[in-house]
């Protein structure tokens, strides 16, 4: 998960997959500043 | 004892002129790129009605087809036609747009809707024909206007045309001259939705076996919003498609929570009734014009027609319970809560694991799950998968890591207890809902024994919350038998006492 420390990251979630919040949260235990998070809907 | 499901309906409405001029994908792109290339390829791509009543997954949708069935037909889907559609089905129909139109000006109350007097008189036998028209919802409409008068509208009073086979027939006014809340573009979507729930209350009445007097509440379940800038969401669809449909006793409101609203609506209207306050409540939804041609872009891209060019409505009455039907068990509710967090597995639980588990039940007690059912066939080719299965892996990845599933069955899990989804995608049309009316027949024919109706909600859209929404609930046989049994007076006891009551009576008469 070394790849994403110190890097800055945006997300952009799916809300019948992985949605935002989940994936920020796994991505700044990884060392990364969450710059923008969102979930879509795509249905 | 619980409520029971007394009959559903599903209909749909076909508005291909919508999809290019009131669905916001289209609408989107005349604003920032009015000379694009899009825009000029979607009149190619809109479906014939003999080919959108000829399509597998709407077929489905008004119960000509069992999801087992379509879930027999190779995919896509797009590209097949299935012998012997029918414009009725089982559930409702698929209303051509020409007679939708006519449906739409019928629930206008407010003289909003114009339509050409040659457009009204070419139709309007047609639309009278409809089995569940009544003279009351004909009578309603006006002979109509000339075409200048609906130009005119247009051009110097910001009307909202209505197009039909792309030739202007019609208009909708603004409701107020400065109030966006009355806008022509709002007054449009709000009556698209108002005529498509009408349409599927009608259905829902007529498929229940009961009488319109019947139904006391009405819910309805969409996602527009209605009412002036004091009040933007004031109110009250159920209500007024109640008027247009005849209920003349039901009074109703409107339930919002999003693509999860039916099914918070559904869990309302069983606790309305086992609670005593009203014996028969109607959920309703109509369509979603926004929707139309949604992931069009994609469908273009890859060569395909515009899938979304139908607005869906559905209609589920909830009785008392008659010991015949299924029930809504209101004991087995699932709901993501505040605390819940948005992890799919914490989002699972909340939903599918947490509520049997309070019924010491298992995941694989479930004969069918029922979350978001959106036709594959419109969410493959725009890159959103296939969402009935992913929502169906997930259950089953739940369920191996509880212990209740072998990994190796995880495969056949997601076939033996999931469906292949068949409904548009209208929001919260496929949320769960489509598979109420199959799971009410499959159940009373002893096909399966339950059935989990799981309905999701994206909350973050309306920029309030970043939370997620869901709830769910079971439905089973009717257990008012079982209930009578456990409650100690047996049938015998009961043939017993009126045997004893006729024997006094008969001495009461002998001595008189």
């Amino acid at each position: 998960m070394a790849i994403l420390e110190g890097k800055k990251a945006i997300i952009i979630g799916d809300r019948d997959g992985i949605p935002g919040p989940a994936i920020a949260e796994c991505v700044k235990t990884a060392g990364a500043e969450v710059i923008f998070s969102s979930t879509e809907c795509f249905v | 004892m619980n409520s029971v499901i007394k009959g559903a309906s599903y209909v749909l409405a076909h508005t291909p002129d919508m999809v290019l001029y009131n669905g916001t994908t289209q609408t989107t792109e005349r604003i920032v790129n009015p000379e694009s290339e899009y825009l000029k390829e979607v009149p190619k791509h809109l479906r014939s009605y003999e080919d959108v009543v000829a399509y597998w997954p709407n077929q489905t949708y008004i119960g000509n087809a069992h999801p087992d069935q379509l879930a027999e037909i190779e995919f896509p889907y797009f590209d097949k036609k299935m012998e012997g559609a029918e414009r009725y089905g089982k559930y409702g129909e698929i209303m051509p747009e020409e007679e939708f139109l006519l449906l739409v000006q019928a629930c206008d109350m407010f003289e909003v809707v114009r339509l050409e007097k040659a457009f009204v008189a070419a139709h309007k036998d047609a639309f009278a024909a409809d089995p569940v028209i009544t003279e009351d919802i004909v009578a309603l409409l006006h002979e109509g206007v000339e075409i200048d008068e609906i130009e005119a509208l247009i051009k110097d009073d910001h009307a909202e045309p209505l197009y039909f086979e792309d030739k202007l027939v019609g208009c909708v006014k603004p409701a107020h001259d400065i109030d966006v809340n009355l806008s022509s573009h709002v007054m449009h979507e709000n009556l698209m939705s108002k005529a498509s729930s009408v349409l599927a209350l009608l259905y829902g009445v007529k498929n229940a076996g009961i009488e319109k007097s019947d139904v006391e509440y009405v819910i309805d379940c969409a996602e527009e919003a209605c009412g002036d800038m004091n009040q933007r969401g004031g109110g009250n669809f159920a209500k007024a498609a109640a008027e247009i449909a005849g209920l003349s006793n039901a009074t109703g409101s409107d339930a919002r929570g999003f693509c999860a609203a039916p099914t918070h609506a559904l869990i309302e209207a069983a606790a309305l009734v086992k609670s005593g306050a009203y014996k028969c409540v109607a959920v309703t939804a109509g369509g979603c014009t926004a929707k139309l041609g949604m992931n069009g872009k994609d469908h273009v891209k890859k060569e395909l027609p515009i899938l979304e060019d139908c607005l869906g409505g559905f209609c589920v009455i909830i009785a008392e319970n008659d010991g015949v039907n299924p029930e809504i068990d209101l004991n087995m509710l699932g709901r993501h809560t505040v605390g819940t967090g948005s992890a799919p597995q914490n989002v699972i639980g909340s939903l599918v694991a947490d509520p049997l588990d309070r019924a010491g039940m298992k995941i694989t007690d479930i004969d069918k799950f029922s979350p978001e059912m959106q036709n594959p066939d419109i969410t493959k080719p725009a890159g959103a998968g296939d969402v009935p299965l992913a929502n169906y892996k997930m259950i089953a990845a739940l369920a191996v890591k509880r212990g209740e599933l072998d990994r190796k069955e995880l495969a056949a899990f997601t076939k033996d207890h999931g469906l292949t989804g068949w409904a548009p995608t209208q929001g919260h049309i496929p949320s769960g809902v489509p598979f109420v009316g199959f799971a009410r027949e499959d159940i009373l024919e002893g096909k399966i024994k339950n059935a989990m109706i799981i309905g999701k909600g994206s909350l973050f859209l309306g920029r309030m919350t970043n939370l997620f929404d869901g709830v769910s609930f079971v439905i089973h046989g009717n257990t008012a038998a079982e209930e009578e049994a456990a409650s100690g007076v047996s049938e015998e006891e009961v043939k017993g006492l009126i045997a004893k009551a006729m024997k006094d009576f008969a001495a009461t008469l002998m001595a008189e």
